[in-house]
């Protein structure tokens, strides 16, 4: 089952592979990682999608503190948080094509972005879930080019407003 | 003078500001080599008066001194290294420390930071090399940075669960000018290493230890760490609680105090094992649990409760799964539990805790001593020996890796915590040699004595001259058995006696001593032991003893890799009991 832990850590030179580093050296499993300052520049927030059993995810969580840069982690709960990411994807357009392609952008809330004439790029923003299902379905019209984003993730209540205090 | 001239007097040097940082930090003696990026720093040198910087003969060798500095004085140990080849000789000494735990702060040249990157002459990304082997490390990029830099170095080694701190510094960093503003006060929101244990669990810890009928207490490096070998004694002996230790935790609980158990795991004790096997509540301070420890994780005290202090929470159910998990420094903890225990007056069952002795005794009655005939002298005479002749001194004992470094574990009696300096997470061969000469210049009264391999005596042999130097009289009594002799035993038993690459020559000791300008001698005889030791700890000066000992003994008692700790084979017959 995939986990998403989300991280903030001290903004400074390395901290991305510190935590990257830690992942591969200890054999965990990272599915995506995204990275970003917050609204803060002094910090980060690192969102970890990873797999593992109870166990793995505890000691993920514990080694991740250890790090010195990390203020905070925290695992983030499916039913108590919010999940996207966000896809650009580049489909192949044909006279038969192209209206089915606008109907499936509708249906998910997609942006269509740019247009060639054998092409349509797609921007859609989703949990998980709505993103697999619209890959899918673009998949069977002819998907040139794919590039996902990654998971960010908030919880819904426990937020990390202590960053303030420090 | 203007006050503009006046402020360009007063600007100093990065490597200046650099020896600044390092006399506020309180370091008086660093270990080290030169090199092109850190010669500003020996520049700095020059006219320093207030640190004595040791020469050494490979980089490798700095570390390790420092780290042996570290573990007999419990300062922080310091390392100079050039960038590239200097600071790559450096990272197995890094790695050593960080898998110990042990305090160090090991400072690398690097290239000019705008030649980061560009393959510069002995470049070395050492900052990336070194990420998943030390606690934290740090690249200087601008001098402003250097004090609290270096403050935090010292500050993030020696606090929580100690470890080595890597601070790289450009070249350009250090022969620039600047002005040395010292840090207060050190600022690191997210590092915040607990203390205290938890009340509630402590009282739930003490509750069950006081219940228990067959208890154990498994002491580790931890306990010498935190300086809590007194408060782990007063419990044992309080509660009436035998002890085992790690290899790590040697002294913690004296060797011949009445509830001592002496070593567990791969080669423990006998009655350690069966004892941890049997336990009903482990109390576990202090230790990571390595395999070495554990033998088979499954079978690992299966019927037991276990209680686990320690600092780091990482340690905590990673390899053990722990039914009381107390996140805290052993002292503390310890501490509130003896003060509970006198306020609250517990009681314990001191009933059922004689037959779990009587159990014990039982165990011990077992273990029959290998038998060993041999014309040639026995190494484990040697160590025997040796300890009846330096117990009184109190000496410090390092050793290198092998078969001797078991028997001396096994063998000589450690009382006091500190007392023995050898590499245990790593287990790095030509670690005691230089070790052992960091903590001779540590603590400059004690007699050191390294007790060595004649395979690991050969990777870090070039020391002798740092100690011929500076008159380090630290003894090396190499166990020369002619063989790599730990490996030689696993493809005794394991390979068929295929002695694959494991015979190994030695130069003449004696004469190697004495081309460095120390002293040698050669014992093949029993009775010569106790005159050569006497001979070698009255000269004051670095000694090479060579004892030319039985090629083929064994380490006993041996558990297997994988099996569990109570399958112990006592001889080369094979008795498993
Ligand atoms: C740097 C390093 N290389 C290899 C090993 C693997 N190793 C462990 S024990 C051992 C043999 C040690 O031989 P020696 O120093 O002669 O000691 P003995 O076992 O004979 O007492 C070896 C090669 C190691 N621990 N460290």
């Amino acid at each position: 089952m995939n986990h998403t832990i989300s991280v903030l850590v001290r903004n400074e030179a390395g901290v991305l592979s510190r935590i990257s580093s830690l992942f591969s050296g200890r054999g965990y499993n990272i599915e995506s990682l995204t990275v970003a300052p917050t609204i803060e520049n002094e910090f980060s927030r690192v969102t970890i999608v990873t797999s593992g059993d109870d166990k793995v995810i505890e000691q993920i969580m514990k080694q991740l503190n250890r790090l010195i840069p990390t203020i905070k982690v925290m695992a983030l709960q499916p039913q108590d948080s919010i999940e996207r990411e966000l896809i650009l994807c580049k489909v192949c357009a044909k006279d038969e094509t192209r209206s089915e392609i606008l109907r499936i952008a509708e249906i998910f809330n997609a942006k269509i972005i740019d247009v060639t004439h054998k092409t349509y790029t797609l921007q859609a923003i989703g949990d998980n879930r709505q993103i697999r299902s619209l890959i899918e379905l673009l998949r069977q019209l002819g998907i040139r080019e794919l590039v996902r984003s990654g998971k960010v993730a908030i919880s819904r209540e426990n937020s990390f407003n202590h960053i303030k205090s420090l | 003078m203007t006050q503009q001239t006046e402020e360009k007097v007063n600007l100093m040097t990065g490597a200046q500001i650099f020896l600044e940082c390092l006399k506020d930090a309180g370091v008086d003696e660093i270990f080290g080599y030169p090199g092109g990026k850190i010669i500003s720093i020996y520049e700095a040198l020059y006219n320093c008066d207030f640190i004595k910087h040791y020469l050494v003969r490979h980089e490798q060798a700095a570390v390790h001194a420092a780290e042996g500095y570290a573990r007999v004085t419990g300062k922080p140990g310091v390392a100079l290294v050039t960038s590239g080849p200097g600071a790559c000789n450096a990272i197995t000494g890094i790695a050593n420390a960080y898998y110990d735990g042990y305090p160090i702060v090991v400072f690398t040249g690097q290239v000019d930071l705008n030649q980061i990157g560009n393959d510069a002459f002995q470049e070395a990304d050492i900052v990336g090399i070194t990420r998943s082997c030390c606690k934290h490390n740090y690249l200087v990029s601008d001098l402003r940075d250097l004090p609290r830099i270096v403050k935090e170095a010292f500050h993030i080694a020696t606090t929580g669960k100690p470890g080595p701190v890597v601070v790289d510094l450009p070249g350009n960093i250090l022969t620039e000018k600047g002005k040395y503003v010292p840090v207060e006060k050190i600022k690191l929101p997210g590092y915040n290493p607990t203390y205290n244990g938890h009340p509630r669990q402590i009282s739930k810890a003490l509750q069950m230890l006081c219940n228990a009928e067959r208890p154990v207490i498994l002491s580790g490096g931890g306990v010498v760490m935190s300086g809590a070998h007194k408060e782990i004694t007063e419990l044992a002996n309080t509660l009436g609680i035998p002890v085992t230790n790690t290899l790590m935790g040697m002294g913690t609980y004296p060797a011949d105090g009445e509830m001592s158990l002496g070593m567990l795991g791969m080669h423990g004790n006998y009655w350690a094992n069966h004892a941890v096997s049997n336990c009903d509540v482990l109390f576990a301070v202090g230790t990571r649990f390595n395999d070495r420890i554990t033998g088979c994780l499954k079978r690992f005290a299966k019927d037991a409760q276990i209680i686990h202090v320690d600092i780091d929470p990482c340690s905590i159910s990673k390899n053990v799964s722990v039914d009381i998990p107390i996140v805290g420094d052993a002292k503390n903890v310890l501490d509130a539990m003896l003060k509970e225990f006198y306020e609250k007056e517990y009681e314990i069952n001191s009933d059922v805790k004689h037959a779990w002795f009587a159990q014990i005794q039982e165990w011990k009655q077992k273990r029959a001593l290998p038998a060993v005939s041999s014309e040639k002298l026995n190494p484990l005479t040697v160590i025997k020996e040796i300890y009846n002749c330096t117990k009184d001194l109190d000496p410090i004992i390092a050793t290198e890796v092998g078969q001797h470094q078991m028997w001396t574990a096994q063998l000589y009696k450690f009382n006091h915590p500190r007392q023995l300096v050898t590499s245990g997470g790593l287990g790095t061969m030509g670690f005691g040699f230089p070790a052992a000469m960091g903590a001779s210049i540590g603590l400059k009264d004690k007699v050191v004595i390294n007790i060595a391999g004649d395979g690991s005596i050969q990777m870090n042999i070039q020391e002798l001259a740092t100690c011929v130097q500076y008159n380090i009289p630290v003894i090396v009594a190499i166990i020369n058995n002619g063989y790599l002799g730990m490996v030689r035993q696993w493809q005794e038993k394991l390979f068929n006696k295929h002695y694959s690459e494991t015979k190994i020559t030695s130069p003449d000791y004696v004469k190697v001593a004495e081309a460095y300008g120390a002293l040698g001698f050669r014992v093949e005889k029993a009775e010569d032991i106790a005159p050569t030791m006497k001979k070698a700890i009255e000269a004051k000066r670095p000694v090479f003893i060579d004892f030319i000992v039985e090629p083929f003994e064994m380490v006993y008692p041996w558990v297997l890799a994988g099996k569990p700790l109570h399958n112990v084979l006592l001889s080369n017959d094979g008795i498993e009991c």
